[in-house]
């Protein structure tokens, strides 16, 4: 008898936990289903995108010929007129550094200014081995080592393959700016956020030529799409023994130096 | 002219050979010393207390509580140093929105969570569960209803529930030696995989970070059961201290030769860099390198430790040779932090000169930032220390 | 068929759930909307970039008013050099024609910076000039026509 009523007591209450269980089962498979999709269509886009292999946007390279390099330094001066950097020495999208090989072996290289108010000759001619000046910017690389180590996807390698930032997104963390091995990156001091040569890509995008090679008097500068056979720049490379900074970097720079000798780091 | 243009005159006149012109001030300062610092503080105490779990190290069962509350109160201060680093601080939540997942620093705010919900919290919650049923059960009032929310409801004391508590603390533990090793070791990764930056750039680096992080927790869960028990007016266990500088010695010497064989490498292959990182050690960084990482930080506790190993019953003074050892060995860790970040910020990219770096004092990367971030778990310690006593717990042997 | 979960793990299996649901509506509401598109990036920031002020012209813009200066330079030695190398940024004035808008840089100094002397430069770059003996105190562009370098002016 006892056993009996123990049996219909527990079946009573196993009763009750199937249907709580169930009612569980159903409001939790309901409110994950709407928990995923709501994430799945956010990040849809993350999962599914790929990168745009557009073949009929430019995919810009940059040539720089030492030879024709006489540092008067415009190309640094428009270049923070053009883009709002301020004037004071310690921020350059560009910069231009003269470089002393002596005849005791040692190389003095300066960038006075980044070179804006131009170069004196500092050693007397007759101590010199070679001189010569190399403007710097940003190399745009294709395998852009800035663009690898930002944290939240502020710094990006435009469908054109031009690396730009995000201002709005830049958390200022600094990562990119120690990522650059070529020292092309900096925190604008009013904007807090980390800045760099955009190529001019307000102007590309206009069909204007980025502000330094507007100005550069020799034509050392030159820019184009590495992806037509018939651009000036595509003609340049087969034609000339070109090099980038840094190669074992392996950084895949798109910017190409003419006559780039082994004191240039 | 405003003040920040002024300061980077100064450094700019400073500035020796040729620096690329953007390199003049430098990116990462005291705060991102302090950073690793902390974590490493972190992953070193949790390992030692994982010693006593995992190990089963019964003589290092007074630390056990005290090394994972210290581990916790310096973990929840963790983020800040390089929250407040940031130039944009207010958008510091974009990391855990949108990780660039080829960004090791992007695994930072899921590593952290990972660590503190699942790994940190969960182990002290089973172990203190008991504990805290019984304090809600005694006290009254506010202190009642905290510990009531701090069990999150689960009142079952039955002994088949405390061996989950055991059991699922266990497998936590395990989970979390791992977890430590990636919490601290991502952040050497960080500095390792520039390889823009030829002081930081080897693949040694994590490794290092790890060690010298374990070297730091273990010395001060050391110093800080130290401080408790006179505190407490508690006698100090000397087989307690003589255990904890017995591991502190065996990884003191795997960290020295892990750095003694990165630095050993990089001047054995003299590459493109070495000539201006030999100068950046014999010149910027001769006393923080050889005086206090090496001489107070490594050589001094090495010897005293090896002294105290062998000679372990004849030393009168050996609580205060330990709490020493404590202090010199945290200098070093600080030291090496410091040599690894301004270290390889003070050369040029253009391995041909050097800026200089002046810490300065107040604002948000400042030296009183960093010293307030450094003390501030001290005070959580103290709080958790009165909130979850290691002392009062519920004695399971009962 | 029945098995044992302890309360521990449904509890805090409550609370992860709870908590890890709540970040992911949070981060619905927090992604920017046109993040991803392309890449790890914000595809909107594209036309950001693209949308910011322009400050040099181009020469073409100036040679729409000054067809005189755009003949003269051509036939000289200066015919490469674009107006605004010299002349700085030109967008306002060639939408204002305003005279405080360009610059009229003169000085030796200022020609200096590209011919005066130095063995960094190419004799085959740029023509240069000795600063320290030729004519000295006088300003370049009394004798040299800037447009028309070699046309000198006596």
């Amino acid at each position: 008898m006892h056993r009996m009523s123990q049996s219909t007591s527990t079946m009573g209450t196993e009763k009750i936990k199937t249907s709580r269980r169930k009612f569980l089962k159903t409001a939790t498979l309901l409110a994950g289903a709407t928990i995923g999709y709501s994430w799945l269509k956010s990040s849809q886009v993350l999962l599914f995108a790929a990168e745009p292999k557009d073949e009929t946007l430019p995919w810009y390279g940059i040539v720089i010929d030492i030879q024709k390099c006489i540092g008067c330094g415009s190309c640094a001066k428009a270049c923070k007129s053009e883009n709002d950097v301020p004037k004071e020495p310690f921020f350059f999208r560009t910069w231009i550094e003269q470089y002393t090989v002596k005849n005791d072996g040692t190389v003095d290289i300066v960038s006075p200014n980044g070179g804006i108010d131009g170069f004196e000759q500092r050693v007397p001619t007759e101590d010199i081995f070679k001189s010569y000046f190399v403007p710097k910017m940003c190399n745009h690389c294709s395998k852009s080592p800035c663009t690898q180590v930002c944290p939240v996807g502020a710094t990006y390698e435009s469908p054109e393959g031009v690396v730009l930032i995000d201002e709005k997104y830049c958390i200022g963390c600094r990562y990119c700016v120690q990522a650059c091995p070529y020292g092309c990156r900096f925190i604008h001091p009013v904007k807090k956020v980390a800045n760099k040569c955009t190529l001019c890509y307000h102007r590309l995008k206009k069909g204007l030529a980025p502000a330094c090679m507007e100005v550069c008097p020799t034509g050392a500068r030159m820019y184009g799409n590495l992806r037509d056979k018939n651009s000036e720049i595509v003609k340049y490379l087969k034609e000339h023994t070109t090099q980038v900074l840094r190669p074992h970097l392996n950084t895949g720079s798109k910017l190409y130096y003419n006559a780039l000798s082994g004191e240039v780091r | 002219m405003e003040p920040h243009y002024q300061h980077l005159y100064e450094i700019l006149a400073h500035s020796q050979g040729y620096i690329f012109p953007n390199e003049i001030d430098l990116q990462w300062g005291i705060l991102i010393v302090v950073y690793p610092f902390i974590t490493g503080l972190v992953a070193g105490a949790f390992i030692l207390a994982s010693l006593e779990r995992v190990f089963k190290v019964k003589i290092l069962k007074p630390t056990y509580q005290i090394a994972l509350l210290t581990a916790l109160s310096f973990l929840l201060v963790a983020t800040m140093p390089l929250i407040s680093h940031l130039s944009q601080p207010q958008r510091a939540y974009e990391i855990m929105i949108t990780p660039h997942s080829s960004s090791a620093m992007a695994i930072f705010g899921f590593v952290y969570l990972w660590y503190l919900m699942v790994v940190l919290l969960l182990e002290i919650w089973f172990d203190y569960r008991h504990s805290m049923v019984v304090w809600a059960n005694e006290k009254s009032g506010v202190m009642k209803w905290v510990y009531k929310i701090l069990t999150l409801g689960v009142n079952d004391i039955s002994p088949r529930t405390l061996g989950w508590d055991k059991k699922l603390g266990y497998i936590i533990t395990v989970v979390g030696i791992p977890s430590a090793f990636i919490l601290h070791g991502y952040v050497g990764f960080i500095f390792g995989s520039i390889k823009a930056n030829p002081w930081w750039s080897t693949p040694l680096m994590p490794i290092i970070f790890l060690f010298s992080a374990m070297v730091s927790g273990i010395s001060l869960v050391l110093l800080v059961y130290m401080i408790i028990s006179y505190f407490r007016k508690k006698a100090i266990d000397l087989n307690v201290l003589d255990a904890i500088g017995k591991y502190l010695f065996f990884v003191l010497i795997l960290d020295f030769t892990l750095e003694g064989l990165d630095q050993i490498q990089r001047i054995y292959e003299a590459e493109e860099s070495f000539e201006i990182i030999k100068l950046l050690v014999s010149s910027k960084l001769y006393l923080t390198l050889f005086f206090s990482q090496g001489l107070i930080g490594t050589i001094i506790p090495l010897i005293t430790l090896a002294f105290l190993q062998f000679y372990k019953h004849q030393i009168r003074l050996k609580k205060t040779m330990y709490f020493i050892i404590g202090i010199m060995v945290l200098i070093g860790v600080y030291s090496m932090r410091w040599n690894v970040v301004i270290g390889g910020q003070l050369f040029s990219k253009s391995f041909s000169g050097f800026t200089s770096f002046k810490v300065g004092l107040i604002g948000l990367d400042g030296t009183l930032m960093a010293a307030f971030w450094l003390l501030l778990p001290i005070g959580i310690l103290a709080f958790l220390l009165w909130l979850l006593p290691p002392w009062k717990m519920v004695n399971e042997e009962d | 068929m029945k098995f044992y979960i302890p309360p521990q793990i449904t509890r805090l299996a409550l609370a992860f759930a709870i908590f890890i649901s709540l970040f992911l509506v949070l981060r619905h509401f927090l992604v920017p909307k046109t993040f991803g598109l392309y890449g790890h990036y914000r595809a909107a920031s594209l036309i950001d970039n693209a949308q910011l002020e322009i400050h040099y012209a181009g020469q073409q813009a100036c040679f729409k008013c000054h067809q005189d200066i755009e003949d003269k330079k051509a036939q000289d030695v200066h015919s490469e050099i674009h107006c605004e190398t010299c002349h700085g940024p030109g967008e306002k004035h060639s939408l204002n024609s305003k005279k405080e808008d360009i610059l009229k840089p003169s000085g030796r100094a200022f020609c200096g910076k590209c011919h005066s002397l130095n063995a960094a430069k190419l004799k085959s770059a740029i023509f240069q000039i000795d600063l320290a003996k030729h004519n000295i105190g006088k300003n370049c562009i009394e004798c040299h026509n800037p447009h028309q370098p070699w046309e000198l002016k006596k």
